[in-house]
């Protein structure tokens, strides 16, 4: 396998005018002529359904929940990042490409990042042309805030449901392209395969969810926008049904996964209360705008937060990173976070927690302001652990929020299969070891919206693709190994349930592939997971049939990928000697316990190649060439 | 806590079920209602029956996909909430708890408390949207909004679809879906030009789908996990008749209905 | 279809059918019940009023065929929609406990259909003398009434059917002005409005009986 990034040429400004123009056209009268699938409807799948039904492709998009709508971008709450300079504070799309590169620590591609940065404007007008009502200042113009780790404001915002509005204005977009007959949508379908025809991806395999059938879909090429793999450690802030198949089958069918170790952990999350958990809930980041992050100073101190005076309370960000203070990137505030609770002096019933304070603010403003600002989340969290956060501090921890790494892709978000492109946070390209806030919406829009419908145009136009029908070998094989998978899965019948299996995996990839990584618990976790994943094809209990609504099946075919994940992931994990963004190695860190990263030898993507059952992977590396930034040391203090 | 369920058991393909009686001992009043029918779920399982099948995703309020109707209350006893975030401590000890699925001509049941919702989808594919297509947008700030507008824009856009109001209601209209967005794209200028056109399909597409009509009950508005007003209702009404009577344009977007 | 065509197919349309004819006969009502305050002065004044609305069959019937019209369109529009929201759900709740709608939204079919019932019978009974025709006299109303209410089962009848019409215009009221887009959905102090007018209504016509039974209208 060899990774060709396909980056263009000249200055890094100019790569992608000069790129779309040197791109070849499909013909308008031929466009209706190919057909495209798309898998996940959320902001990237669905942009780009829409994007492609729009120019005239036949596209089918498919998903597993019961609307498009549901999508998991939905749930975003901050807001999406856009180098406008609305506001007149200095912004750029230089400064928006070089903070996405720092903020990713220096693991991102450089030519993919300026894009986004310049992409980042269309979004925008796209967005409020379609009707998303984005918040405004009273003269009628649109509203900034500043967000995570950013000096300028850039970011656009509807109140807290950024995700939700973005992702009804694209859903919005591709029901007209359903209506219209360009797209047709299956919902309640869930991809099981890739079928890969002589080198090239042609289609997928599919399982109606509602029906049990197993279906085939062929095409002239797949698009995968199915988000990220946050799951594989059970409590997650993502949605129930995010799960890793899709890429992880295409992996296992030849496309290279990059950077699978990079997991972000969000630090505003509220912490779990019992063995029941069953996900956990993001408090957005805009929060710390405001509220002030603090501990006990004394180990094991119990007294409630306002019988501890002031000078026995640490403000630990503030103290350590005094410039940005409670707004340091997720990564750092996470991990210091960890670093308090480990040291005991963590809030809360089980220790793992720390104070989000808002008693300071709501003395400067008033409470009316705080309610104006975040009275929904506030809302939310007295909802969920029954505590009035204007009066006693939020207790908060980080949680798994978001996967920086995904399948590999080229400049043209194609993976190592040719006709296979992944978009959004699918794909491993733009957010390099870290991502900061505001930026998974843009690079969802950005892909689907402004760059696959060139790309793809480009793939199609040359792609030369023969004739195929179901009788094709190739496509009968996958059709039976997925059959054959469903089956076994529903022959078991253990004794074990498979949230027990999700479980236990989770607290093994929390402990050890989490926040803060060791060999010993990498090794560990390689040694453990091929058991856990033996016993689970030996012990699950999968009640009901093959043939009907089973939602213990659904999961069971997607913890039994996670099981497989999960290896990779670790190992990837094991393999970067160094500290970089979201991806903690505490055997490399400074004296003052920052991260500390190894650019002479590993300044580069690591993208793996599936081998086989029981075979180790093949490393490729992509080196990252620097040339527009220089290299340096992270540092908010 | 120990609370006695009844769910609503229907096999999937059948055309009937029946409400089902559990114990659900030994609930911490912490846990989220679906986390309770988790815990069940995994007794079930252990005991070798079928577990109960239940939409839900986000399980933080946003998705849409949970729902179901709690004591004959869309989404439970607590106000502004969906499903996933109503927590056990609103019940209490020994409490007896009808689970059903939302009911209406519109939603066939699939199994137990699932049921398919796509109807709400037609009717978004129907008009619920402003043309544009991808690339021809002029710079965000070419049209100002009015803040006033662009608040009740979002007031109106919050719905997250899940249906609460049409199994709320006791037409099981879908009026309040409906409405909402038609009132979201109506408060701003992008979305005037399709303003009557919308407006009319949307509708025609509601009643295709064999929904009720509105009767001002007010029952869907207490059902609304994002406490939509039922005055949107109005501005509908409102558009509607004005866009069949008023405005000569219109003429051309019968042919829609 | 045509333009207005929505307004016999559509929900909608039919509704807002059913929320004009429906201001139409308010209006009379309201018209009605003040013409019956003439009762309270004297067995003269009504019976004078009575005469005068006789000697004027130009403006009688023309009434008579609009409310009639009314009446029509009213009872096909508002069956029709109950029939399309009945049927939007075939299978019901076990359990339902309603959250925001009244005695007078959930049951405004039944006092409708009530209410229908009790025009038959009063046009019958008052206007034509077909029903108990002993206690009619041609052009004396005033005698009519009084001797109508004497009978208990009528009174009674009178008495429930007008709490039909409280409750009917008690939600149809609110209703209408919203079917119509009229209402400014932004003003809470309207809100009151169509309640007041159905309790005014309601008390204005239920006093009539009520006097006769208890002596204080008499021969």
């Amino acid at each position: 396998m060899e990774l060709k990034s396909k980056v263009p040429s000249g200055p890094l400004q100019e790569k992608w005018d000069r790129h779309r123009f040197e791109m070849k056209l499909v013909n308008p009268a031929n466009k209706r002529k190919f057909s495209v699938l798309v898998v996940g409807s959320g902001l990237a799948g669905g942009s780009a359904a829409a994007t492609l039904g729009e120019l005239g492709y036949n596209v089918k998009c498919f998903c597993f929940q019961d609307s498009p709508r549901r999508a998991h971008s939905i749930a975003a709450q901050g807001g999406i990042n856009a180098a406008k300079n609305y506001q007149n504070d200095g912004d750029s799309i230089w400064r928006l490409f070089y903070d996405t590169v720092k903020g990713g620590d220096f693991r991102a591609r450089e030519a993919n990042v300026y894009r986004l940065a310049q992409i980042s404007v269309n979004i925008i007008d796209q967005c409020v042309a379609q009707g998303v009502p984005f918040a405004r200042e009273y003269g009628g113009l649109l509203a900034n805030r500043s967000f995570g780790g950013a000096q300028v404001s850039r970011t656009f915002y509807a109140r807290g449901q950024t995700g939700q509005q973005l992702l009804l204005g694209c859903y919005q977009a591709l029901e007209r392209q359903v209506a219209a007959g360009t797209v047709r949508m299956h919902t309640r379908t869930e991809m099981l395969d890739l079928i890969v025809v002589d080198g090239v991806a042609r289609g997928i395999v599919t399982r109606d969810m509602v029906t049990g059938a197993i279906e085939t879909h062929l095409a002239d090429a797949v698009i995968l926008a199915t988000g990220g793999y946050g799951n594989v450690f059970y409590l997650s802030t993502n949605a129930k049904g995010c799960n890793v198949t899709a890429t992880w089958r295409a992996h296992r069918r030849g496309a290279a996964f990059g950077n699978p170790c990079y997991t972000q952990i969000h630090p505003t999350c509220i912490p779990v209360s019992g063995d029941h958990q069953s996900k956990l809930t993001l408090m957005s980041e805009s929060l710390r705008n405001d509220g002030r992050v603090w501990v006990p100073k004394k180990q094991g101190d119990n007294r409630p937060p306002h019988a501890i005076p002031e000078d026995e309370r640490d403000y630990y960000l503030e103290r350590k990173y005094p410039s940005f203070g409670n707004l340091c990137p997720r990564d750092i505030a996470s991990r210091a976070a960890k670093e308090v609770c480990d040291e005991g002096r963590g809030v809360g019933p089980n220790g793992l927690g720390v104070y989000l304070d808002f008693g300071s603010a709501i003395q400067r403003v008033g409470e009316a302001k705080i309610a104006e600002r975040y009275g929904n989340l506030f809302q939310m969290y007295e909802r969920i652990t029954d505590e009035n956060p204007y009066k006693v501090p939020m207790r908060i921890y980080p949680a798994v929020h978001y996967t920086m790494g995904g399948l590999w892709v080229d400049y043209n978000l194609m993976s190592t299969i040719p006709g296979l492109h992944v978009l959004g946070e699918a794909n491993f390209s733009d957010h390099g070891a870290n991502r900061l806030g505001a930026s998974a919406l843009m690079q969802g829009l950005a892909d689907g919206y402004f760059v696959i419908p060139y790309t793809i145009g480009d793939y199609l136009a040359q792609a030369a693709l023969p004739k195929l029908d179901e009788s094709h070998p190739e496509v009968r094989a996958t059709v039976a190994a997925v059959t054959e998978r469903t089956a076994q899965l529903l022959a078991v019948k253990g004794k074990r349930t498979v949230d027990s299996f999700h479980r236990e995996l989770g607290k093994l990839m929390w402990d050890n592939c989490g926040m803060a990584r060791t060999a010993a618990g990498l090794r560990h976790n390689l040694q453990r997971i091929p058991e856990l994943r033996a016993e689970f094809w030996q012990n699950v209990n999968v009640p009901g049939s093959g043939a009907e609504l089973n939602q213990s099946l659904e999961k069971a075919g997607r913890v039994a990928d996670f099981l497989e994940f999960a290896e990779l992931m670790c190992l990837d994990a094991l393999h970067r000697e160094e500290s970089c963004g979201g991806h903690f190695r505490t055997e490399h860190q400074t004296p003052d316990g920052e991260a500390q990263r190894d650019d002479a030898n590993f300044t580069y993507v690591a993208a793996w190649e599936y081998q086989g059952p029981g075979k180790a992977p093949v490393l490729h590396k992509e080196p990252l060439a620097f040339e527009n930034v220089k290299l340096s040391t992270r540092s908010y203090k | 806590m120990n609370l006695t369920l009844y769910v609503w058991r229907q096999p999937a393909g059948s055309p009937s079920g029946q409400l089902v009686k559990y114990d659900a001992p030994d609930i911490s009043p912490d846990m989220s209602f679906l986390e309770m029918l988790d815990v069940t779920n995994e007794r079930l399982i252990a005991r070798g029956e079928q577990p109960i099948a239940f939409d839900h995703d986000c399980r933080e309020g946003i998705c849409g996909s949970c729902g179901m109707m709690i004591n004959g209350v869309a989404h439970g006893p607590m106000k502004g909430t969906a499903t996933c975030q109503l927590h056990m401590r609103s019940f209490k000890d020994g409490d007896t708890i009808y689970i059903e699925p939302w009911r209406a001509r519109a939603f066939p049941v699939i199994k137990d408390l699932v049921v398919d919702r796509g109807a709400l989808d037609r009717i978004v594919a129907a008009g619920g949207y402003i043309s544009v297509s991808t690339g021809s947008a002029p710079d965000g700030n070419a049209i100002p909004v009015p803040k006033t507008d662009a608040d009740a824009a979002m007031d109106a856009a919050a719905c997250i679809g899940c249906g609460a109001c049409v199994a709320a209601c006791p037409n099981a209209s879908a009026m309040l879906f409906t409405s909402a967005k038609v009132g979201h794209l109506k408060m701003l200028p992008q979305g005037q030009p399709e303003r009557g056109r919308r407006v009319l399909a949307m509708e025609a597409q509601m009643e295709a789908e064999g929904f009720g009509g509105c009767t001002w009950h007010g029952e869907c508005e207490e059902a609304c996990p994002k406490e939509i007003s039922i005055d949107w209702i109005v501005e509908l009404y409102r558009d509607y008749i004005w866009a069949t009577v008023v405005r000569r344009e219109e003429r051309a977007a019968e042919a829609a209905i | 279809m045509t333009r207005f065509g929505v307004y016999f197919r559509s929900t909608v349309g039919r509704k807002a059918v059913a929320a004009v004819t429906g201001v139409v006969m308010v209006l009379f009502i309201i018209q009605h019940a003040l013409g019956n305050l003439l009762i309270y002065q004297s067995a003269a004044n009504l019976n004078r009023y009575a005469a005068f609305l006789k000697d004027k069959p130009g403006i009688v019937w023309p009434v008579r065929i609009i409310l009639l019209a009314a009446v029509g369109l009213h009872v096909w529009a508002v069956l029709s929609l109950a029939a399309q929201n009945r049927a939007a759900r075939p299978v019901g709740y076990a359990k339902r406990t309603p959250q925001a709608s009244t005695l007078a939204s959930r049951n405004i079919l039944v006092t409708g259909l009530l209410l229908l019932a009790f025009i038959v019978f009063h046009v019958l009974h008052f206007t034509t003398g077909t029903i108990l025709p002993s206690t009619h006299m041609p052009m004396d109303v005033y005698g009519n009434v009084v001797r109508g209410f004497r009978i208990w089962w009528v009174s009674l009848f009178y008495f429930v059917a007008m709490v039909g019409l409280g409750m009917h215009l008690y939600h149809g009221l609110w209703g209408s002005p919203r079917t119509l887009g009229v209402e400014n959905p932004y003003a809470p102090a309207h809100k009151p409005i169509p309640q007041i007018i159905a309790i005014v209504v309601w008390a204005l016509f239920t006093s009539i009986p009520v006097a006769v039974v208890i002596g204080y209208l008499h021969l």
